[in-house]
């Protein structure tokens, strides 16, 4: 289990080798990287440019959200392996933001959780995103698609 | 004990974070609330009735009903955006 919050970039190659490295019991890694998308969609139809986005972070807090998410997964899931890195600070369209990577013996644990784990970091996890786009610095608001994609996994 | 803000909210507050001391009575986080939007008009506006934010005590997402009993660090914040 391994949770990291970084200014700097990430080679996923060489991260995903090291999440394996060793264990030979993973039959199946499942990985999801976020990339800053150069449009963003508000309320469906009106487009925004955006020229780079800055990802504020609450240092402390967000290191032990990402481990509860983290052990969450980890108590839901039969898994040999998690990692979640996720950067903070200015990023351009293109840049990665976010690395989830899951390991299991079999790929519908490591499928599962890898959503779950990517679902929950966007609403449990205190980060805020700033666009700065040809009108100005914008704040995302909140997403209820998010919510929604997050609340299928609550325990019932 | 310190109060912290997060995203927009720290540029209507005007600073990123503050000591404060809250008078005898300010038992839960929604007291602190009502109390600390009086110490300005930034402070009324963030804070607002109906605004959306929320709360962390001492790093730990608190609803508005939990105690600041020993509280050191109490954190304001618009929903999270992040991933």
């Amino acid at each position: 289990m391994s949770v990291r919050v970084q200014e700097a970039d990430f080679d996923v190659g060489a991260e995903l080798a090291r999440v394996t490295d060793g264990n030979k019991r993973i039959g199946g890694l499942a990985v999801f990287v976020g990339l800053v998308r150069e449009m963003h969609v508000r309320e469906g139809y009106h487009r925004d440019r955006i020229d780079a986005l800055t990802l504020e972070h609450y240092p402390g807090m967000t290191e032990t959200a990402l481990q509860e998410i983290e052990a969450e997964a980890n108590r839901r899931w039969p898994l040999e392996a998690t990692l979640i890195v996720h950067r903070y600070g200015r990023m351009e369209p293109g840049e990665r933001i976010v690395l989830v990577a899951v390991g299991s013996p079999h790929r519908e644990a490591a499928f599962e959780a890898c959503e779950f784990l990517v679902d929950w970091l966007k609403t449990k996890a205190p980060f805020w995103k700033l666009e700065d786009t040809p009108k100005g610095e914008q704040w995302v608001g909140a997403h209820e698609g998010d919510d929604a994609a997050a609340a299928r996994w609550e325990k019932k | 004990m310190k109060i912290r803000y997060f995203a927009w909210m720290k540029r209507t507050v005007g600073v990123p974070e503050e000591e404060v001391a809250p008078p005898d009575g300010t038992d839960t986080v929604g007291d602190l609330v009502v109390w600390l939007r009086g110490r300005s008009p930034g402070h009324a506006e963030a804070l607002a009735e109906g605004a959306a934010f929320g709360a962390a005590v001492d790093q730990r997402t608190a609803t508005f009903d939990v105690k600041l009993a020993g509280a050191r660090e109490v954190a304001f914040f618009p929903p999270f955006t992040g991933g």
